[in-house]
């Protein structure tokens, strides 16, 4: 280990280099492994879609069956390509921004490993249907301790940099900092509590709480945390409102989890307890409100860089897109909308506008800036990354649109009392779009992976090196 | 304090956190530990237990193969077949998680909606206290139909057809086939067969209003449907 000398607290003395800091294979191993869950996913996506179409090129053979290609392809997306893609963006931000490495290389890569048994026995274990009876908590029960270990890992390896900071944090800092206690707990509280220590309506509320906090506490914090880093480093100036993003971070640690509930509205469970989840669904609507303000007012004045620079375009996307997100969350959290929509297909658009819409499409912005630094060469086509973005936003916005507004329809045909069958009729036309807006996402994605492959094959340009820039 | 590290763990990090657990967690679960949690083998009843000897008598190469013959004394057979009721209850849950079943199949009636117009009696707390509710199998969407009054609606006949080719009783059903719980025939069940036919069978079997068959008018009705029948508890 020649960083030793980084790792006193008197690490400063000496000037961080780039390469002292941060180990560049492993974020791009980590990309890697990121694209080929997300691959996995959109096949198993696809493979349901066709289904409900009844054109299932694979029928009647049993490790295809769709009902467990589609817990595939929300867990691939969750804990194969998000988490994957986060913690190799980590290992670039979190050294970079604190000046010091993470606290051990070897402990690095003894992580990513795990990390990819887990995913990769969980995709086994459901493929095998052993799957676990709670929503993105699909893994098998004996993986379960397992990636908790991981999880605990992450935290400790990630957070010895950063409690060593002197002095106050830069806000990206706070929210890694809550992402990693969080995670670990809403993996324990999902995972255990429901299988083990309660049943039915309560189980039920844990179950709510832990899909929620899965999104709320693990993916929203650590996606804020790395747009406060990459777009002030992109737009080559500060955030607009530091006392705003204050307001943000505290607003969403305080609201956020309470919503939990929501998910189960109209259940058996006691009625106060689902107002509470309602009035704290709202509010953080405000509060998203006031961190998107804070994004826009940053770039207030540099507007055409959404036209120039493509990882600042897929990052405001992305903050459209989850401005709109919580504003559908907002409204669909009442009870009035609730009754209509709660069960179709109104949830599913919701949940690809936020992990497609926002996370992914941040993802491969930061990826799309990352992967010509790691590699030390240009892309080998911009126009091709261009590709990538248009397929994915505009097969996002249609998917987007497709699913909730077949959702109303759905919604009415079940409560107009006509035969079930009815309402499968009135979705086909639905579905029959969903399926062609996916295969848009899915081309996007082909492109990029043959891009990246092309990129990695080209020559290195040597003068391109990465210089530290204390934030 | 809200910018320091200490501040941000212990606030944020864990009492938030701590807060919603006790709020959204806790105290749903307090408010219910007085209703006991049942266990497979206390949810064996006659309704379901009766569709299992059924089943025993439409496939009895099948069943025979699966389960073995049943004792011929009539008191040790009583215990053997409720004990077989309650091994298959576990294992056709385990099986309806496995596929994804709960992923296109919501197991409760909301209060809104018309749904118990369509289903039968909203759904309450004491039904879902018992083991095969671990973790909760409410759903979150609905491809086909609510299933938590299905027992008893269809035969065995029915379902076992249905879930080796759903076309064949439900034209242009999205719904998957599933021929591996066949011995390649949909009279031919295997244990894994059964014992998912046993669950569904048994959901809603421990109503009064079991079974419980579609008893809505085709829309648009002329006439809202009056309330007197349908709010029975
Ligand atoms: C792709 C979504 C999907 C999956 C997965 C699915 N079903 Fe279905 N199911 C449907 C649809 C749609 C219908 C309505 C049309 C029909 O009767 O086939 C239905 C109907 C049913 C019915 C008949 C309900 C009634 O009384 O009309 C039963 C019982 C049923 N499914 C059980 C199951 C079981 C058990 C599984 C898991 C092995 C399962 N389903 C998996 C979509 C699905």
């Amino acid at each position: 280990m020649t960083d030793e000398a980084l790792q006193s607290d008197d690490a400063l003395s000496t000037p961080a280099t780039h390469a002292s800091l941060v180990d560049e294979k492993i974020v791009l191993a980590y990309f890697v492994a990121a694209l080929t869950f997300i691959s996995i996913s959109m096949l198993g996506g696809f493979l349901m879609a066709a289904q409900l179409l009844r054109h299932n090129p694979l029928n009647g053979i049993e490790i295809f069956s769709p009902g467990r290609w589609r817990m595939l392809h929300t867990n691939a997306i969750a804990y194969g390509f998000l988490a994957n893609g986060f913690l190799g963006l980590l290992h670039w931000v979190i050294p970079r921004l604190t000046l010091r490495p993470v606290l051990d290389r070897r402990l690095s890569w003894l992580i990513f490993a795990a990390w990819q048994v887990v995913v990769l026995a969980t995709a086994v274990g459901i493929l095998l249907g052993q799957a676990q009876g709670l929503e993105w908590g699909e893994t098998p029960t004996w993986i379960d301790p397992l990636a908790q270990l991981g999880l605990l890992l992450v935290a400790i390896n990630f957070m010895t940099p950063i409690i060593r900071v002197k002095g106050p944090m830069y806000v990206t800092l706070w929210y890694f900092l809550a992402a990693f206690v969080w995670t670990f707990l809403t993996y324990a509280m999902g995972n255990f509590v429901p299988e083990y220590f309660v049943s039915g309506t309560a189980a039920g509320a844990v179950g709510g709480l832990f899909i929620h906090d899965l999104v709320g506490l693990f993916v929203t914090p650590l996606g804020w945390g790395l747009m406060y880093y990459f777009v002030p480093i992109l737009l080559k100036k500060p955030i607009w409102s530091h006392g705003l993003s204050l307001v943000g971070f505290w607003g969403l640690a305080f609201f956020y989890p309470l919503n939990g509930i929501h998910h189960f509205l109209y259940t058996p469970i006691p009625m106060f307890l689902q107002y509470g989840a309602i009035i704290s669904t709202i509010a953080v609507e405000l509060v998203v409100t006031t961190v998107v303000i804070n994004f826009f007012g940053t770039i207030w004045g540099r507007g055409r860089e959404v036209l120039t620079n493509l990882p600042i375009r897929y990052f405001y996307t992305g903050m459209v897109f989850y401005f709109l997100t919580c504003l559908q969350c907002a409204m669909q959290t009442t009870l009035t909308f609730q009754a209509l929509i709660h069960f179709t297909d109104w949830v599913v658009g919701h949940a690809h506008l936020v992990m497609f819409g926002v996370f992914s499409m941040w993802i491969f912005g930061m990826m799309t800036y990352l992967i010509p630094l790691i590699l030390k060469r240009d892309w080998y086509s911009n126009k091709l990354c261009e590709y990538h973005y248009w397929l994915s936003a505009a097969g996002l916005a249609v998917m987007a649109a497709d699913l909730i507004l077949g959702g109303l329809f759905q919604g009415w045909s079940w409560s107009s009392l006509q035969p079930w069958d009815r309402s499968i009729d009135v979705s086909f036309p639905f579905w029959m779009i969903r399926i062609w807006a996916g295969l848009s996402m899915f081309g996007g994605l082909v492109v990029f992976l043959y891009n990246f492959y092309m990129t990695w094959r080209s020559e290195p340009e040597p003068a391109m090196d990465v210089a530290v820039v204390p934030a | 304090m809200f910018e320091s590290k200490s501040g941000i763990l212990l606030v944020a990090g864990l009492a938030f956190f701590g807060f919603a657990f006790l709020s959204n967690a806790a105290v749903p679960y307090l408010m219910y530990r007085n209703i006991p949690e049942q266990t497979a083998e206390e949810l064996v009843n006659g309704n379901v237990r009766f569709q299992f000897e059924d089943l025993s008598r439409r496939y009895p190469e099948s069943f025979v193969k699966a389960y073995g013959d049943p004792p011929a004394d009539p008191e040790a057979g009583a215990d053997w077949w409720n004990q077989n009721v309650a091994d298959s209850l576990r294992e056709g849950r385990d099986i309806y998680v496995g596929e994804g079943c709960w992923h296109c199949h919501s197991q409760f009636v909301r209060p809104v909606s018309n749904e118990d117009k369509r289903w039968g009696p909203v759904s309450a707390s004491w039904e879902y206290q018992n083991e095969l509710q671990r973790p909760v199998l409410f759903g979150t969407r609905r491809i086909g139909p609510d299933l938590s009054r299905e027992g008893g609606r269809r035969s065995n006949d029915w379902h076992a057809v249905h879930l080796f080719k759903p076309e064949m009783t439900s034209t242009k059903s999205p719904m998957p086939e599933y021929p591996w719980l066949f011995d390649g025939a949909p009279d031919k069940p295997n244990r894994r067969g059964l014992a998912l036919i046993t669950y569904v069978q048994w959901l809603g079997s421990w109503l009064e209003s079991y079974p419980d068959y579609e008893n809505y008018q085709p829309a648009p009705f002329e006439k809202p449907a009056e309330d007197s029948e349908s709010e029975d508890e």
